[in-house]
């Protein structure tokens, strides 16, 4: 089993949600990247999603957006993407990496397949990735034996769900909303129905992302989910701080607030 | 007409396969949001073409709305120049002054069929933005365009005229703020919307099923054109031309003759300054294969797979991509894709200006000056003059501020 699914595995049985928190590799730099990344798993993150900026991310909202810009600007390339994954891995926690196709197609896709296990990455989110054009993928992931995880919505027809499940390994991601990447102040009410379809196709867990931001938010998803995905809050964190010390302090308390969410799963 | 030439356009290819593919390229590189969509699409198009109803009201709209056939017209005066019989397929002339109300006329009618109310639109010049509004406003469809906030700035009178027909234009300032985040933008709004919004999407580019669905609504530009010819001339032509950005004019025209093996199909991209200098958008010329927008295709991109900044005069061919058809149609060979650059593509719309009385898009003069280089050497190859048809795909008008100042011709009235 991958590191992901023991990480899983170990929540479940604490009857709690694992805590998911998502950063731009090389935002704001590559080392400060690595230092928020180490600040959220001490603050509480369970599993790490590393994402590699890109210059057309068509499920991102406007934080995402911006920070992959100031990323890119700061000339980030998929190679560092790799020594982020290895520093952070570093920590303990399991780390996966989320990106769109392009940048992997260009690196070589075992190439990159290689180089990730080598790092010490768990696998790939592929949100613009379907399984009908993953044989590629599908191939270099068992080589090196990789996790994949492919995104579920609640516009997937059951015969596609099952489909998809199917060729996931480690988790599945499941999107509460119809839309892009950012927080909400509600979370979804397709969510809940789009898990139950997902635990009717398999055992694999279910992370669910798109929209969280608050702790409270954290333990209504966590009441229905195995994984809870943040990304946009805990991005914000920085954008919005005066400071880079201040950004990663306040990423803390966020991180925290989350853990403490996923802890107390409303039934 | 010599026996040995079929009288009607042969269904030219099977391509793209069940899923999407020109080979290689093409399929769909998209969020599982949006699949649902794409099949509902997918599966709307292909009922559609095989009803005889629909094909009549598409029919119907194209010839009394949109004023086709257009024209097929001997340049004379430019062909003296050319060096060859130069024959002008005249999509300048269609309503809205471009082949683009085709496509926005099918998709409408798609539209509506799907019972959807809403249609979003990306646009760079401008130009796709107005074809929409326009099919938005005929056919009582909320309509929201997408364009780039630097591209909003330099096409001040296209937002005007979009607004005018009641379209809402929304200026996108992320990345850098031209069509390809424009088109970003439209996707991101699909992906939340897409329960009530069909993407109108303006050339053969996209996640399948849009480039197939784009080039059938266009490909009346080539069936009209191959019978034109044959009943001007008696003979298919020995070339036909297009210029090349996403690439639906091209796809247009070539459709109806990629089974015609005698027929040469060039398609000139936009050179910029030049393939050498790195400012252009020859993304097959001067660019590698690799996903972007839903599709495999030759994109502009550095060795990380980030999408590359595009140049041009022409904004509608200042795109990062090209429809993935294209891409196959260059590997196979079956056509040829070139370069022409600012200045070859201005010194050819001048030349139709004095030799003609038309002002073209700066787009179609890419067609025109790469119609110029190669018309030496096809009458090289066949040994007398050889018969070019080139898609004349749009009308000047919305580029007389640009082609003013190249020229210098606005400093000059001021200075007079």
């Amino acid at each position: 089993m991958s590191r992901i699914g023991v990480a899983f595995d170990k929540a479940r049985a604490d009857g709690r949600a694992v805590l998911v928190g998502c950063m731009p590799a090389g935002f704001p730099t590559v080392e400060g990247s690595i230092a928020a990344m180490t600040a959220m798993v001490e603050a509480g993150v369970d599993v790490i999603e590393v994402e590699i900026p890109y210059s057309d991310p068509v499920m991102d909202g406007p934080v995402i957006q911006k920070a992959s810009d100031i990323a890119l600007a700061g000339g980030v390339r998929t190679r560092d993407t790799l020594r982020i994954v290895e520093a952070v891995a570093a920590t303990g926690a399991p780390v996966v990496t989320m990106t769109y196709w392009n940048p992997i197609e260009q690196y070589g896709v075992d190439a990159f397949a290689r180089d990730l296990a080598a790092a010490g990455g768990t696998g790939l989110i592929t949100p613009d990735l379907i399984p009908d054009e993953a044989d590629e993928w599908l191939a270099a992931s068992d080589a090196h034996q990789l996790d994949r995880t492919f995104l579920v919505s609640p516009s997937s027809t059951d015969a596609r769900l099952a489909m998809t499940v199917e060729h996931c390994r480690g988790f599945v991601y499941a999107t509460a909303v119809m839309g892009v990447t950012g927080a909400r102040t509600q979370t979804s009410s397709a969510a809940p129905t789009l898990v139950s379809r997902v635990r009717a196709v398999t055992d694999l867990p279910v992370g669910v992302g798109l929209g969280v931001g608050t702790g409270a938010q954290a333990g209504t998803v966590a009441g229905y989910a195995d994984g809870v995905i943040v990304g946009s809050a805990l991005i914000r964190c920085l954008l919005d701080a005066p400071d880079e010390a201040s950004g990663v302090a306040a990423l803390r308390t966020l991180s925290a607030e989350l853990a403490e969410g996923v802890r107390n799963p409303h039934r | 007409m010599s026996a040995d030439v079929p009288a009607r356009a042969a269904e030219a290819t099977a391509q793209p396969d069940g899923t999407g593919h020109f080979g290689r390229f093409g399929g769909r590189f998209v969020p599982e949001a949006l699949v649902a969509a794409l099949d509902e699409l997918g599966e709307a198009h292909r009922t559609a073409m095989a009803d005889t109803s629909f094909r009549a009201e598409f029919g119907a709209l194209l010839r009394d709305y949109a004023g086709t056939p257009s024209l097929l017209y001997t340049a004379d005066r430019f062909s003296a120049q050319a060096g060859a019989k130069v024959l002008l397929k005249r999509e300048d002339l269609n309503h809205t002054g471009a082949h683009k109300v085709r496509n926005v006329l099918g998709q409408a009618l798609l539209t509506r069929r799907m019972g959807k109310r809403r249609v979003i639109a990306e646009t760079g010049a401008g130009q796709h933005g107005v074809a929409t509004a326009t099919a938005a406003a005929l056919f009582d469809l909320e309509c929201v365009v997408y364009m780039g906030e630097v591209d909003t700035e330099r096409q001040a009178l296209n937002v005007a005229r979009m607004r005018m027909l009641g379209a809402t234009v929304v200026p996108v300032t992320t990345g850098s703020r031209t069509l390809k985040d424009a088109m970003n933008e439209a996707m991101r709004d699909w992906v939340a919307n897409v329960d009530e919004t069909h993407y109108l999407i303006g050339t053969a580019a996209g996640p399948h099923p849009f480039p197939a669905l784009v080039r059938d609504f266009v490909r009346g530009i080539g069936d009209e054109a191959r019978q034109q010819c044959l009943d001007l001339t008696g003979a298919l032509p020995d070339a036909v031309t297009a210029c090349v950005g996403g690439g639906s004019n091209a796809l247009g025209i070539f459709h109806a003759f990629v089974g015609d093996p005698d027929v040469r199909l060039y398609g000139f991209e936009a050179g910029g300054d030049g393939v050498e200098t790195g400012r252009h958008a020859a993304s097959i010329t001067g660019g590698t294969s690799g996903v972007l927008h839903g599709a495999r295709t030759y994109v502009l991109q550095d060795a990380d797979g980030q999408t590359v900044e595009s140049h041009s005069i022409s904004a509608g061919l200042d795109y990062p991509g090209v429809g993935p058809e294209h891409a196959w149609l260059h590997d196979t060979g079956r056509a040829t894709y070139l370069p022409v650059t600012d200045a070859e593509a201005m010194a050819a719309f001048e030349l139709l200006c004095r030799t003609e009385g038309i002002i073209p898009a700066i787009e179609s003069a890419h067609a025109l000056a790469g119609t110029l280089k190669v018309a030496p050497k096809l009458a090289a190859d066949l040994g007398r003059e050889p018969t070019i048809v080139v898609n004349l795909s749009g009308r000047g008008d919305k580029d007389v501020h640009t082609a003013g100042e190249y020229f210098g011709i606005l400093d000059k009235e001021e200075n007079a």
